[in-house]
């Protein structure tokens, strides 16, 4: 009953939402759910255990390395690199924070955060990507899944025109796991490759050099298009101390070697002189207010809005989604309890209804929503195909709601073109030039992972709910397969399967996928953009699309679309 | 109100329809209304610093009459009557202050045919010069107290009378006022440094050095008589004022009438002011001071101010009587308006004087920029009376009184507790005042029993001037409104940008699973306490916004649930809400530069915010601290004297600059032995506060 009364109050607020408005964007979503209903509850409590168990494994990664480390450090005069980035932005800024869990339960050695804190934020009221060693974990040393965090995040900033300030504090590539660092194409050489191709894109590249920048690292600063070094701390050379020695036997202390003096006075490698860490990020935020391209963000106010919260509180989303990808839910539930005003104007509704299109805005900007109700079908796929076509022609960013098993199967879907309509949706996906954003609500399976614009198809951001699972199949199904298969090959050989053989070969396989099916398997390796809690998506998001809106709008151009 | 009587058998003689006001400030604004009100006409006179001055911006004319410096401006009295000329002005109201009590200026209107608002010009005279005054009151009966008045300035002979009439004594200049050039000598050996500087200070304010020696009384309670005389010989007293409450020997809190004065004592002295009055054949409005010794009722003549009080409205307030109204009528020729037995004393009336200084530092005057005002609300029981808005300066040149909080009520402790709320409501910012002083003296308990002297703040000063820590409450509200501040600052900014509802401007402290923690050092100004305190964010950007506030507090750890919201619909009026563990809080907020100022019913707390990195304080050479063997200036003054010369070898204690600032002097003495190192001032320089002055080589 409560439930009822509740939902009549929504009707009024959205009636009255709908009448002070001359012209209309769409109609305002009506919500279904009974919260007091067992269901509700049961998803919630899930959904509450999930997401407290995400928060404690951040709560973990962001802070840092052990307390031994962290005193060693401050005792040098050094802020925590989570300080300094609190301080480097304005004040109040806030910090959409990328792959927090990169490296979770990934090596033998613990590397919270992956040893680098990477986020958009604003400084000097422009937003930025950060890039932060963390010198309290392993010396800010580059694991591999370092040195790919720090990719992505080089990635986010050029293509969303971010200016990067990288705060190095890093005593280079982590040796035992050198030829996993160094040589490969997406490896150590590609971040200066990426400052170069940055800097020549005209997306600033700043340097602040707070710790050591030894070997390789020295050619972050001596790359960027300014740089400022740390007295004392602040050291830049291409062999420290030891090596040198070893060398050419010259004995040399660090400062003189590489410090602040020489690269500001004598050298010229850096161009800023800092007493402390305070000065040196004060001085760069006096940079980036001076780089003289504020208005580098598209002139949008004329389009937008004024944003208006969703009509229903994000909590409920909890218990409208749950933990059990089984069971089914309506997107659209989620969907109003994203954008503004919950409102939202839905495309084609009656046609290829397992998959829900529709524009919304989003804290004032507008996007394109694609949304899973079940599994695709070909109707869905051309719907799809149409609406990003749409959205592309008017510039519209598309969000991507994925909760999909797949496309349908069968002798009826194949017969029908599921093949060649499926394959316009990841032809219109892939060479869609708008911005893209994908969350993972929900499954994210098979060929359904490419038409709803999974990591291959470049969205600019990606995220997972810590109820989703991503993988090449289900695991059951995977299971059932290699069981199918051993069961043929018995019966070839005039043998049956029996249940135990059966469970003991399925079992591991579900095991398996189970885990690398997880979130959190996938953001240990950075195959998103971190595992968010869905009461923050729409912050999240807001975010991701305030940092698209400071890059130009590109011209799509398709491939052949299969008829 | 006021009663506004105009007789029609009493016909003005000569009709005044413009008027020229020959003062500044909040005196100016307070007779600019009442001409209003009677359909004069009015012209305001100002100097170069003045131009843009409220008094200006009332008058409906306005003439410039010089530089700063009010010697060469507000004094010069062929530049006003000029002015007056003119503008075609028939009268001259002279305030309080300057040219109000200068018989030759209102003799020199008299000749240029203006009329000067006041006493005719041999009244001033005799009333002007203290040892004539009261020459004239002994012998017409009026009691006065031992002393010297004489013409004799001779060092040695003054010494000598002081020895006869016996220490404490009291050094005054003839023609002094407001405690300029007064001081107080316990002991012999002290008296001739106090009488060179009662003469210079007599100089400098008043062109004559001349001064009188008087019996000091321990414990005095300074009382004086309105009294108001026409043209037409007749004479009434309106009760009198209470100005017991006094530092640096200047008013600070009056009221009206006088606590503590049976109604026969109240009578006696109205008459015998009255008798004061008609002695010196006065006309117009003036006061008759008396000391009055509260254990043996006796009181004492003291001088006659020929001039309207500073503290006239609580008369005004206790008998309905507007007196500049009545003022002007006198000058018209006019009867008065009212007989002795029609003016009524009703209820109780008090005056706070709120003024530009540091009643933590001696009560030094604190000019500045008043980059923050905001008053009570005004009403027939509560009256501002003020000359400077939100903006202006307090400057340097002149007094520095910002207004005058007068209230009425029907008894004397509501009338206490009336003025104490409405301090709480004068929220002044960015520069020192003395608000929060005020308020602890109208709240303190012997005061309110109405024992007053004029030693009252000397002998309480612990209890009135005690440095209180601050509540933990108000910790939590100072960095909740600078955060909601700063939130309103950065989405107001942002709206003007390309992307006007960017949520980096609007999602303030957001972090990705998990609270934003934010650290904020504060100092409470007033004790100097410092406080690390840590803001966690638990959920920003709606209305209400909640955190969780820490810090420790002398030796214990205090956390509260912080929700708070600010109103920023009024520009630079700023309303915290605030909910503490459960408990509202209210306050009104005044950010200035890296400083936040909360104004409540308790009154004013400042925080300054200490950042962890100050531009100023990079790449400067060792900044000087002040130590002993520096001499820096106590407050923004100009250098009097300069008594030391390079090389000099100096002991402790001894005079080394003499500076002036509103009019008073200070002498700054050496604190170390030593020798003169370097001299960075001159005569005549304008010097900042904490500005170097002499740098002395220390003697080991």
């Amino acid at each position: 009953m409560l439930s009822s009364t509740k939902i009549l109050r929504r009707y009024v607020i959205f009636r009255s939402c709908q009448c002070s408005s001359h012209f209309s964007n769409g109609s305002v979503l009506e919500s279904n759910i009974d919260v007091n209903s067992k269901e509700y509850q049961e998803n919630r409590t899930a959904m509450e255990i999930l997401v407290h168990n995400l928060k404690k494994a951040v709560s973990n990664a962001v802070s840092g390395g052990d307390s031994k480390d962290k005193l060693r450090h401050t005792s040098k005069g050094k802020l925590q690199v989570r300080d300094r980035i609190d301080y480097l932005l304005d004040s109040g800024s806030p910090f959409l924070e990328l792959s927090q869990l990169a490296g979770h339960d990934l090596y033998k050695e613990s590397v919270p955060c992956g040893g680098i804190i990477t986020g958009i934020g604003r400084i000097s009221r422009k937003e930025c990507m950060i890039i932060a060693n963390d010198a309290t974990v392993k010396g800010g040393s580059y694991f591999p899944i370092t040195v790919k965090k720090h990719l992505r995040a080089q990635e986010i900033a050029s293509e969303n025109n971010l200016p990067c300030i990288y705060l190095v504090d890093s005593g280079g590539g982590y040796l035992k796991k050198q030829a996993e660092i160094f040589p490969d194409r997406e490896h150590f050489g590609r971040i200066f490759f990426n400052e170069a191709i940055m800097s020549s894109k005209n997306i600033t590249q700043i340097a602040v050099v707070m710790g050591s920048c030894t070997a390789g690292a020295a050619y972050l600063p001596a790359m960027a298009d300014e740089s400022v070094i740390v007295k004392k701390t602040g050291t830049i050379f291409l062999a420290g101390p030891p090596l040198v020695k070893a060398a050419t036997g010259e004995i040399v202390s660090s400062e003189d070697l590489g410090g602040a003096k020489l690269h500001c006075s004598v050298s010229g490698v850096s161009d800023h002189y800092a007493n402390d860490d305070y000065h040196a990020l004060h001085i760069t935020k006096t940079i980036i207010a001076n780089l003289n391209n504020n208005n580098n963000k598209r002139d949008i106010k004329n389009n937008l809005d004024v944003p208006e919260p969703p009509l229903y509180p994000d909590e409920e989303l909890y218990g409208i989604v749950g933990d059990n990808l089984k069971k089914n839910y309506d997107v659209r539930e989620v969907i109003s309890r994203i954008v503004d005003g919950s409102v939202f104007s839905e495309f084609k509704k009656n046609y290829g209804e397992t998959l829900v299109t529709g524009f919304a805005k989003l804290c004032g900007y507008p996007i394109g929503i694609i949304g899973n109700n079940g599994v695709l079908f070909s109707e869905s796929a051309l719907k799809g195909t149409h609406f990003i076509e749409l959205c592309c022609q008017r510039n519209i960013p598309l969000l991507f709601l994925q909760n999909i098993t797949g496309f349908m199967v069968g002798k009826d879907a194949e017969a029908g073109g599921i093949a060649k309509n499926g394959a316009k949706m990841v032809t219109a996906v892939s060479c869609a030039s708008v911005p893209k954003i994908t969350v993972v609500i929900g499954g994210s399976y098979g060929a359904g992972n490419y038409g709803m614009c999974g990591r291959a198809y470049g969205p600019r951001f990606m995220y997972m709910w810590p109820n989703s699972r991503i993988s090449i199949m289900g695991g059951e199904q995977a299971a059932g397969v290699l069981a199918q298969i051993q069961s043929d090959k018995k019966i070839r050989e005039g043998k049956l399967l029996t249940k135990e053989e059966e469970k003991m070969l399925k079992d591991p396989v579900i095991r398996q996928f189970e885990n690398e099916g997880n979130p959190f398997y996938s953001s240990a390796r950075c195959w998103d953009d971190g595992i968010i809690d869905p009461a923050q998506t729409r912050q999240v998001l807001a975010m991701s699309l305030s940092a698209i809106q400071n890059s130009p709008v590109q011209q799509t151009k398709y491939g052949i679309f299969r008829m | 109100m006021h009663l506004s009587v105009r007789n029609i058998h009493n016909v003005p003689t000569k009709r005044i329809t413009k008027l020229l006001i020959a003062n500044r400030g909040e005196i100016a604004c307070r007779i600019i209304k009442t001409a209003r009100r009677l359909q004069i006409e009015t012209v305001a006179v100002y100097s170069d610093v003045d131009k843009d001055s409220m008094h200006v911006a009332m008058a409906d004319q306005a003439v410039r009459v010089g530089p700063a410096q009010s010697a060469h401006s507000y004094l010069l009295k062929d530049r006003i009557v000029n002015a007056a000329i003119k503008t075609n002005s028939q009268a001259i109201h002279p305030g309080y202050g300057f040219l109000s009590e200068n018989a030759s200026f209102a003799q020199y209107c008299q000749s240029n045919d203006l009329i000067f608002i006041g006493p005719p010009p041999n009244a001033i005279e005799s009333m002007g010069i203290k040892s004539k005054s009261k020459e004239i009151m002994s012998e017409a009966g009026v009691p006065v107290i031992e002393g010297y008045h004489g013409k004799d300035q001779n060092s040695d002979f003054l010494q000598h009378e002081a020895n006869k009439i016996g220490y404490p004594v009291m050094i005054k200049a003839i023609k002094g006022g407001g405690g300029k050039g007064m001081k107080i000598v316990s002991k012999e050996s002290e008296f001739f440094e106090n009488l060179m500087s009662a003469k210079r200070e007599s100089l400098s304010s008043f062109g004559d050095d001349s001064v009188l020696i008087e019996k000091y009384i321990q414990q005095p309670r300074h009382v004086e008589v309105q009294v108001f005389a026409d043209q037409h010989k007749n004479c009434v007293y309106l009760f009198e004022r209470d100005c017991s409450v006094q530092r640096r020997h200047q008013k600070v809190m009056e009221e009206a009438p006088a606590p503590r004065l049976s109604e026969s004592l109240r009578q006696h002295l109205g008459e015998t002011a009255v008798r004061a009055a008609k002695a010196v054949g006065y006309e117009g409005a003036g006061t008759v001071e008396f000391i009055f010794d509260n254990t043996t009722n006796m009181f004492y003549f003291m001088e006659m101010n020929t001039r309207l009080q500073v503290e006239h409205p609580v008369t005004e307030m206790i008998t309905g009587v507007d007196l500049v109204e009545w003022q002007i009528k006198v000058a018209e020729g006019e009867q008065l308006p009212l007989k002795q037995n029609e003016i009524k004393l009703r209820g109780h009336s008090v005056q706070a004087r709120i003024y530009a200084e540091d009643p933590y530092n001696n009560f030094l005057p604190a000019a500045g920029n008043l980059q923050y005002l905001d008053y009570p609300n005004v009403s027939d029981d509560v009256r501002v009376e003020t000359g400077v808005r939100q903006g202006d300066d307090v400057s340097v040149h002149y007094d520095p009184m910002i207004a005058k909080l007068v209230v009425w009520s029907e008894t004397r402790s509501d009338a206490f507790a009336k003025l104490k709320n409405n301090l709480a409501a004068f929220n002044i910012a960015g520069l020192s005042t003395n608000v929060q002083f005020l308020m602890s003296l109208c709240a303190h308990p012997e005061l309110l029993k109405g024992n007053v002297h004029t030693g009252f703040i000397e002998q309480h000063k612990n209890v009135l001037l005690s440095k209180y820590l601050p509540n933990t409450e108000l910790i939590s509200q100072a960095v909740i409104a600078l955060i909601l501040y700063e939130e309103n600052n950065t989405i107001s900014t942002n709206i003007n940008t390309n992307d006007p509802y960017s949520p980096f401007a609007t999602q303030t402290g957001f972090r990705v699973n998990h609270n934003y923690v934010q650290k904020i050092k504060l100092k409470h100004n007033l004790c100097g306490e410092i406080y690390d305190v840590k803001i966690e964010y638990c959920g920003v950007g709606s209305s209400n916004s909640r955190f969780n506030v820490s810090f420790k507090n002398k030796d214990t750890e205090i956390e509260s649930n912080v929700i708070g919201s600010l109103d920023t619909s009024s520009p630079n009026r700023f309303h915290l809400t605030c909910v503490v563990d459960g408990t509202l809080y209210k306050s009104n907020i005044a950010f200035i530069e890296n400083s936040v100022h909360l104004f409540n019913k308790d009154g004013k707390n400042e925080f300054i915010v200490i950042l962890p990195f100050d531009e100023k304080t990079i790449d400067s050479n060792e900044q000087d601290t002040g130590s002993n063997s520096t001499i820096l200036a106590p407050t923004q003054s100009t250098v009097e004297r300069v008594n030391v010369s390079l090389g000099d070898d100096i002991r402790i204690g001894d005079p080394i600059v003499v500076l002036t600032a509103m009019k008073m002097e200070y002498v700054v003495k050496a604190q170390i032995e030593g020798k003169i190192e370097k001299i960075l001032c001159k005569e005549g320089d304008s010097v900042r506060k904490g500005e170097l002055l002499v740098k002395i080589i220390p003697i080991n």
